[in-house]
C-alpha cells in the first residue's frame, strides 16, 4: 500500500501542528532573545541555586506590585522548586502578616505567616492594583510563563527589553519602550538595575544575572510539577516502548498462523 | 446480529444466554469474523474507543476537584494542577487527550472517504459515526470553557453569538443560550452539565455504531464484500485485538509525548489568563481541531451565511453516501477519484491553516478557496466522477484475486501489491 502512507500523514500532522503553534506565537514585538534553559528538553531540570536567587528577586522586587496567588509557601519546600529548608520555609512565611478571622469577637486580625498560607497579594484587589499602577493592571505571576506566547524567553526578554523609543515614537507619561513587549509599549519601569538585590550566595546581581534568574523562579511558579512530569515521561515513555515491542513480537507470532501480513 | 449464530458450550451459560444473549454479545468481540486484510487505518476504531474512556475516566476525577463557577473555576483548575495528587497528570491528559481523539476521528473519517466505507450497506453506520463526530465537538467546545481562561470567555461568545444571526428569533436564543444577557456565570454552569451529559451520550452512539457495524461486517481495503466467515476473515481475537493493541500502544507514545513532554503546546496561552469581559484578546481561534469549520464560517462576508457554510460543511457529509454514485468502494480501485481524495485532505488541512490565521489579504482568499472546493467536492465531484471514471479491475475475493475485468494473472499480482 504505497499510496496511504503511515509516514507521509504523520509527517503531514505534524507540519500542520507546527505551523498552528507558530502562528499563535507571532506577537507583535521583535524576535525574542533565547536563553538556553536548564528546564527544557525531555530531561529538563531546574537549576536549585537560581531558583532561590529568583525567589529572592521575585521577593524583593516584583512582590512589590504582581500577585502570586496561587502559590503556597510550602511550595517553596517541595521537591522540583527552590527547595528551601523546612526552617527557612518557615521563616519566609513568618515574615509576612496574614490577615485572618474573623475571631470570636467577629475582629478580623494579623498574624505571622504560616507555610500553609498562600502567598499574600500586595493589593487588596485587583481595582487597587490598577489604581496604584498609572491604570495598568500588574498582571498575576503565578501562571504568567504559560499565559504568554514564547513563554520563559518572552519574560526573560521583556526584562531585558528596555532602551530609549526610537526616533518619531513619543511615550505618554509612565510609558515605556520595550523592544520585545507586544506593541512596544508597557507601563512598568524597567524594574532590574545592576546590584537591585544583594544575593546571599556572592552571584554578582547583573540585570541579566537577576532576569535569568527570577523568570527561571517564574517558569518553575507556573509548572511546579515539570520536574516530576518529565521524570515519569521518561519513564513511560521506555515502559510503553518496552511493551510495545513484545506485543509487536506477539502479534508477528499470531499473524504468520495466516497468510496474511499485518 | 448478522451472519453468524454463536451457542454456549455449557449448560449453564445456553440457559442464561437464551434469557439474555449476552454471551452472543461477548462473541463479537472473540470469533466475529474480520476481514484479513484490513490495515492500520482500521486500528482507529479501537483506538478512538480509547479516547473515549480516558475523556471519560479523566473527566469524572477533575470533576471531583472542578468548581463550576464564573469567580472560581480559574482558581480551582490550578488548584488542581497543583494541589491535587497527580492532578497535573490528570489534567493533562484530558486536555491533550481532546486532541488526540480528534486527531484519531479525522484518520478514522479519512480512512472511510478512502476505502468508501460510508456506502451501501454502511450509510447507517457512518451516519452515527457523523452524530458522534458532532456531539464530540459540542463536548469539546464546552470543555475548552471550562477553565474560564481569556480562550475560553471569548470563544464561548463567539459560538454562542453565531445563533444571534437566525433571522427573528436569534437574539432570544442567544440569550437562552446564554442563560444571562451575555456569557456568564449561569453559561459556564450550564456547559459544565451538558459537558458531563455528553460523553455518555457519544457512548451510547458508540454502542449503536459498533452494533451497526456488525450487521454487514467490516469494510476492508479491497472494498468488496466478502463470505464471513470464510478463508478471507479471521477471528476478532486474537487477530485484530493483538493488531488494535499494537497500534494502539504506538498511539499512546505520541499521547504520552505531548502530556509529558509539551502539554500546553496544542493549547493557546490565553486561556492561562482568567476570563476579562472587557478585554478581547487580538486573535480570538478555536482549538486546532475545529479550526478548518472556522476558516469556512469566516470566508462568508455575511455572518448568517457564513453559519449556514459551516453547519453546511458537516451535514453535506450526511448525504455523502448518496452524493457517491460510484459502485465501486475503495479509492485503490478509483484512479481519479484517488486523486481529489489527496485533493480534498490539504484542502481541508489548508482551511485550518486558515482558520488560525487573521481573516485578511492572502489568507481569505485562500479560505474563500478552500472553501469552494470543500463543497465542489461533495456536490460535484463525487457524483460526476463516479459516472465517468473508468474504474480499476476490482478482484473477487481477497485470497483469489480472480478480476471481475478477466483472469489474467499479472494484472492480479499487480492488484495485490497496490493493497
Amino acid at each position: 500500500m504505497k499510496r496511504f502512507n503511515f509516514k507521509n500523514l504523520l509527517v503531514i500532522f505534524i507540519l500542520f501542528f507546527a505551523s498552528i503553534s507558530n502562528s499563535f506565537s507571532a506577537g507583535g514585538g521583535g524576535e525574542l532573545l533565547k536563553v538556553d534553559w536548564s528546564f527544557k528538553g525531555i530531561t529538563g531540570k531546574f537549576d536549585r541555586a537560581s531558583l532561590q536567587r529568583g525567589f529572592q528577586v521575585y521577593k524583593e522586587v516584583c512582590a512589590s506590585c504582581h500577585s502570586m496567588q496561587y502559590l503556597s509557601y510550602r511550595n517553596l519546600g517541595e521537591p522540583g522548586g527552590p527547595e528551601f529548608s523546612e526552617q527557612e520555609v518557615k521563616a519566609i512565611a513568618a515574615s509576612i502578616e496574614i490577615e485572618d478571622g474573623p475571631d470570636e469577637q467577629g475582629e478580623m486580625f494579623t498574624r505571622p505567616g504560616r507555610p500553609a498560607d498562600k502567598f499574600k497579594n500586595p493589593y487588596p484587589n485587583v481595582k487597587a492594583s490598577i489604581a496604584a499602577n498609572g491604570g495598568a493592571y500588574p498582571p498575576d505571576m503565578s501562571v504568567l510563563v504559560k499565559a504568554r506566547p514564547g513563554g520563559s524567553n518572552y519574560i526573560y526578554s521583556v526584562l531585558m527589553g528596555y532602551e530609549d523609543p526610537p526616533a518619531g515614537v513619543t511615550l505618554d507619561d509612565g510609558v515605556y519602550y520595550n523592544k520585545y513587549m507586544i506593541g512596544n509599549k508597557i507601563k512598568m519601569a524597567s524594574p532590574l538595575s545592576d546590584d537591585i538585590v544583594e544575593y546571599s550566595d556572592g552571584t554578582q546581581a547583573t540585570v541579566d544575572q537577576m532576569a535569568k534568574d527570577v523568570t527561571t523562579f517564574l517558569s518553575w511558579a507556573a509548572e511546579p510539577e515539570l520536574e516530576e512530569r518529565h521524570r515519569t515521561g521518561v519513564k513511560v515513555i521506555i515502559y510503553l516502548i518496552l511493551l510495545t515491542t513484545l506485543v509487536y513480537l506477539s502479534m508477528k507470532k499470531i499473524w504468520s498462523r495466516v497468510d496474511s501480513e499485518v | 446480529m448478522s451472519d453468524h449464530e454463536y451457542t454456549p458450550k455449557s449448560k449453564v451459560g445456553k440457559w442464561f444466554n437464551d434469557r439474555l444473549p449476552l454471551l452472543t454479545l461477548g462473541s463479537h468481540l472473540t470469533d466475529y469474523p474480520t476481514p484479513k486484510n484490513l490495515n492500520y487505518w482500521w486500528t482507529f476504531g479501537g483506538i478512538l474507543t480509547f479516547c473515549l474512556l480516558t475523556q471519560i475516566i479523566t473527566g469524572i476525577v477533575l470533576a471531583m476537584h472542578y468548581v463550576a463557577h464564573a469567580d472560581l473555576a480559574f482558581a480551582s483548575v490550578e488548584h488542581i494542577m497543583r494541589d491535587v495528587n497527580y492532578g497535573w497528570l490528570i489534567r493533562y491528559i484530558h486536555s491533550n487527550g481532546a486532541s488526540m481523539f480528534f486527531l484519531a476521528v479525522y484518520i478514522h473519517i479519512f480512512r472511510s472517504l478512502f476505502y468508501g466505507s460510508y456506502k451501501s450497506p454502511r450509510e447507517v453506520i457512518w451516519i452515527i459515526g457523523l452524530l458522534i463526530y458532532l456531539l464530540m465537538m459540542a463536548a469539546a467546545f464546552m470543555g475548552y470553557v471550562l477553565p474560564w481562561g481569556q480562550m475560553s470567555f471569548w470563544g464561548a461568545t463567539v459560538i454562542t453569538n453565531l445563533f444571534s444571526a437566525i433571522p427573528l428569533v436569534g437574539e432570544s436564543i442567544t440569550t437562552w443560550l446564554w442563560g444571562a444577557y451575555s456569557v456568564d456565570n449561569p453559561t459556564l454552569n450550564r456547559f459544565f452539565s451538558l459537558h458531563y451529559l455528553i460523553p455518555f451520550l457519544i457512548l451510547g452512539l458508540v454502542v449503536l455504531h459498533i452494533w451497526a457495524l456488525h450487521v454487514p461486517g467490516n469494510n476492508n481495503p479491497v472494498g468488496i464484500e466478502i463470505k464471513k466467515p470464510s478463508k478471507d476473515t479471521v477471528p476478532f481475537h486474537p487477530y485484530i485485538t493483538i493488531k488494535d493493541t499494537f497500534a494502539l500502544l504506538m498511539f499512546m507514545i505520541i499521547f504520552a509525548g505531548f502530556v509529558f513532554f509539551s502539554p500546553n503546546v496544542l493549547g493557546h496561552s490565553d486561556n492561562y489568563i482568567p476570563a476579562n469581559p472587557l478585554v478581547t484578546p487580538a486573535h480570538i481561534v478555536p482549538e486546532w481541531y475545529l479550526l478548518p469549520f472556522y476558516a469556512i464560517l469566516r470566508s462568508v462576508p455575511d455572518k448568517l451565511g457564513g453559519v449556514i457554510l459551516m453547519f453546511g460543511a458537516i451535514f453535506i457529509l450526511f448525504v455523502l453516501p448518496w452524493l457517491d454514485t460510484s459502485k465501486v468502494r475503495s479509492a485503490v480501485f478509483r484512479p481519479i477519484y484517488r486523486q481529489f481524495y489527496w485533493i480534498l485532505v490539504l484542502d481541508v488541512l489548508m482551511l485550518g491553516y486558515m482558520g488560525a490565521m487573521p481573516a485578511e489579504g492572502i489568507y481569505l482568499v485562500l479560505a474563500r478557496v478552500g472553501t469552494l472546493y470543500y463543497f465542489a467536492h461533495f456536490i460535484i465531484v463525487l457524483p460526476v466522477v463516479g459516472l465517468l471514471e473508468k474504474t480499476d479491475p476490482v478482484p473477487m475475493s481477497i485470497s483469489e484475486p480472480v478480476l471481475t475485468g478477466g483472469a489474467d494473472p499479472a494484472l492480479a499480482r499487480k492488484d495485490n501489491e497496490k493493497i
